[in-house]
């Protein structure tokens, strides 16, 4: 099963990294651009795992490794079974 | 008045007031506060900002002489270097963040710390961080280790300002309250100092910097409440640092001062827009009023409250002549930082906030930044102290083997290198840094002077648990020790006082004493306190940190080449023990790694001795006398002669003859106080001699350099080691976490 995760910081939360990319597109002359945010993606590839074990599975994996709650945030999907 | 929010018991408590305060708050506004007014008086009367448990102690700091500028009250406190030039300094925690987030907590520690440096008008040049973790046996502690510890690289590199030594140390009580204090120390103009007042009624205020975002509300209430176990909860307080920034608002901060752009300026800290206003209305004696409208902000729909408690890193507030605001704004434009005028200074003594057309809050700022409530709190001396005291060194079991003994002391992560650290840090940008980490004391030199500035941060706060008066005063003169080693002149210490929560009797009595302790060896030492902070409340569960009262000295070198390092040099030769060894183990890191004890009383500090122990170091460093000067600390005389030998390249041996009537293992390991290892050679010795006799400083030649090994030799011992075996066991902590 292959899993999709995305992590992104909380939206209250200040992102450097998308500032400085915002300011880039900007001097590009990108003028539209408001603001931007970087996040990131990970995908995960999974052996014997059932529809039900999974969801506690991740979440496990993002509470211990894949993301740090106190400044992000997460969601997943399947993208392939 | 609006926000039509009743005001109950709960929401009182929720933010940390007590009845009596809410009391108080009726009483000078004469009326029911505001929600805005209530998180106003929250913050500037916490702990943090207030310091309302500890003022009226630490009014026992000498804080005057001769060259000291400017003492505790400002930013940072200055010290003069030559005619023309002054150093200006500051310690500060960042405890509770760092335990919270340690990666985010320790960098935005250091952007704090820089901003209260450039605020006053200097140039950051240095940095030090004085770090206390819990042993390295769980994995949370190594995470929040190697947290802060490339939380503070990722900080200091970006911005640029060398990090360039410190200290850690490892206890079980900083298990779930790691201690994080970052000094940073700058370089000015005489002529060039500024000060956070808001003087000259009708001046505009800018706010320049980052956004005001929903960041750290209530950072500063948070710092003055230990943890329970929620402290999850506590999670969304913590700001996220943005050191590009910092660096551009460094340098556009430095240009409006160059062009005689500022009045007054101070940097949104804790309790962010509300502590800025009101402090620096309130030194000037005016009023200040500002339009929450005009603040740039990051968010929508941003409350007052919101915006006015905020603590968004990378913000300063700058009081500027009328008419000179447009060219105000220029200048930050040109570094890409945002720059409003958000207010103007008052004549009436009170701080006006303005939002969305209305007045949400109308207060008198003396009562936020001068008159706040004052504790004096009751203390009572520990019952753990008797016990600990109690220590009869003839219980102690000898050491067969004193060779392996001395090898996994040099190995026990309080003592072993802790170059996996700092070589996390650029510790070389700027090219100032002369004595690089790894030595007693950092050196830097002063581009365009012959003087040199040298820092070391110090305390062992096992001292302090045993007795926190000996503790404090040992801080001191441990600090100016290292600063004396390097051949400098102590000048002036910044503080961080780390204690567990006030309301405590038996933690304000470790305050009471420590801050007792210091305060007299600052005034033997003649090295006053020019600032620092006060951490309380470093509890979790109900547990609290041994008292830590981190030292931050500031020594001057007249000509920055007669510079020393702790290392051995050449061939040949000879070593001089300074002081006389006594043996003393109680609190020694001995007693705790090889016996598992601690106990005892710490050892002793003879101020007077001391004293003229730096004048005569600094004497011999200046006449180039010496090679080499290093102090025994923790571990003792023998863990300080292996590390004489440690160099990174061309290490150097010794063989050393100790013979006295003390027992071997108290001889050898025992942290007697005032000892100074130096070398010289046979030209200049006798010379050193002299002047050593000249100011009664006992002394002895105790050996030579040798390459290759290090053999000590007692009256019944002989320990030899290889420098190869030596550098094993030094490295024992670099070889795990490198």
């Amino acid at each position: 099963m292959k899993v999709r995760v995305i992590v992104n910081l909380k939206s209250s939360v200040l992102d450097p990294q998308g500032k400085a990319v915002c300011g880039a597109l900007r001097n590009l002359g990108f003028s539209q651009v408001r603001d931007v945010r970087v996040g990131k993606v990970i995908y995960l590839d999974l052996d014997d795992v059932g529809r039900e074990e999974v969801e506690t599975l991740v979440d496990e994996m993002c509470a211990k490794l894949l993301v740090n709650p106190v400044i992000e945030e997460y969601h997943w999907d399947i993208v392939e079974e | 008045m609006q926000e039509k929010i009743k005001i109950t018991p709960e929401l009182i408590k929720e933010h940390g007031l007590t009845q009596e305060e809410y009391q108080l708050i009726l009483k000078i506004l004469g009326r029911e506060p505001t929600l805005t007014e209530l998180g106003i008086f929250s913050v500037m009367w916490s702990e943090h900002c207030s310091y309302k448990s500890s003022k009226i102690h630490l009014k026992k700091f000498p804080t005057e002489a001769p060259w000291v500028i400017q003492g505790p009250g400002e930013n940072a406190g200055v010290i003069e270097i030559d005619e023309n030039l002054a150093a200006v300094f500051k310690m500060e925690s960042h405890n509770h963040p760092s335990y919270i987030e340690p990666f985010q907590g320790a960098a935005t520690g250091v952007g704090g710390i820089l901003r209260d440096i450039f605020t006053m008008g200097a140039r950051p040049v240095a940095s030090l961080d004085s770090l206390r973790f819990g042993p390295l046996d769980s994995p949370l502690n190594e995470y929040i280790m190697n947290g802060v510890v490339s939380g503070i690289a990722w900080y200091g590199n970006c911005v640029g300002v060398p990090t360039v030594g410190g200290e850690t140390f490892f206890a079980e009580c900083y298990r779930h309250n790691p201690l994080v204090n970052v000094f940073n120390l700058g370089i000015t103009r005489k002529d060039k100092i500024f000060k956070a007042k808001a003087s000259g009624v009708g001046n505009p205020v800018v706010y320049v910097g980052s956004k005001t975002g929903r960041d750290g509300i209530h950072g500063a209430t948070m710092a003055s409440d230990e943890f329970k176990e929620d402290a999850e909860q506590k999670k969304p307080n913590v700001q996220v640092g943005d050191p590009f920034t910092e660096k551009l608002l460094m340098e556009a901060c430095l240009e409006a001062m160059d062009k005689g752009l500022v009045v007054g300026i101070q940097d949104m800290g804790a309790a962010g827009l509300t502590c800025s206003s009101s402090e620096m209305a309130a030194k000037a004696g005016t009023g200040i009023e500002i339009d929450l409208d005009r603040v740039p902000q990051r968010e929508e729909n941003m409350s007052a409250y919101e915006i006015m408690l905020s603590e968004s890193q990378e913000r300063m507030l700058i009081v500027t002549e009328k008419g000179k605001e447009e060219e105000l704004i220029k200048v930050f434009k040109k570094w890409g930082i945002d720059a409003v005028a958000i207010g103007r200074v008052t004549d009436d003594g009170m701080l006006i906030v303005k939002h969305k057309g209305k007045v949400v809050a109308k207060i008198p700022v003396k009562y936020l930044a001068e008159k706040t409530p004052v504790y004096n709190r009751p203390y009572r001396k520990p019952d753990y102290l008797d016990e600990v005291n109690e220590l009869d060194p003839e219980n102690i079991p000898t050491r067969p083997n004193l060779k392996e003994t001395l090898l996994k002391l040099l190995s026990s992560p309080n003592i072993a290198s802790k170059r996996f650290i700092y070589r996390q840090y650029d510790h070389m940008v700027q090219i100032n840094t002369v004595v690089l980490p790894g030595s007693d004391a950092a050196v830097i030199r002063i581009k365009g002077s012959k003087k040199g500035v040298v820092i070391s941060c110090d305390c062992n706060p096992r001292y302090c648990y045993l007795d926190p008066e000996e503790g404090g005063k040992q801080a001191v003169a441990e600090a100016a020790r290292n600063v004396a080693c390097a051949g400098a002149m102590p000048r002036a210490i910044t503080d961080c006082l780390n204690f567990g929560n006030p309301e405590k009797p038996e933690v304000m009595w470790q305050f009471v004493k420590a801050v007792e302790g210091i305060a007299e060896a600052c005034r033997i030492l003649e090295t006053p306190v020019t600032g620092g902070n006060v951490s309380f409340y470093n509890e979790t569960l109900g547990k609290g940190v041994w008292p830590t009262p981190t030292v931050g000295m500031v020594g001057i070198l007249d000509d920055v080449t007669c510079c020393l390092d702790q290392f051995f040099k050449d061939e040949g030769d000879i070593i001089l023990l300074l002081g006389k060894p006594q043996g003393h183990i109680g609190g020694s890191e001995y007693l705790h790694y090889i016996h598992g004890e601690v106990k005892g009383s710490p050892p002793p500090v003879d101020l007077k001795y001391e004293k003229r122990l730096f004048k005569a170091l600094y004497q011999l460093a200046h006449k180039k006398l010496i090679k080499s000067a290093h102090d025994v600390s923790l571990g003792g005389l023998a863990v300080a002669i292996a590390k004489c030998c440690a160099k990174d390249s061309n290490p150097m041996g010794a063989v050393v003859e100790l013979s006295c009537n003390i027992r071997s293992d108290f001889l050898l390991f025992g942290e007697d106080q005032g000892l100074v290892i130096i070398t010289t050679d046979e030209d200049r010795l006798s010379e050193t001699q002299k002047l050593l006799k000249e100011l009664d400083i006992p002394n002895k030649v105790i050996g030579q350099t040798q390459k290759g090994e290090l053999t000590i030799k007692g009256t019944n011992f002989t320990i030899t080691l290889s420098i190869e075996e030596i550098g094993e066991a030094l490295n024992k902590l670099n070889f795990a976490y490198m």
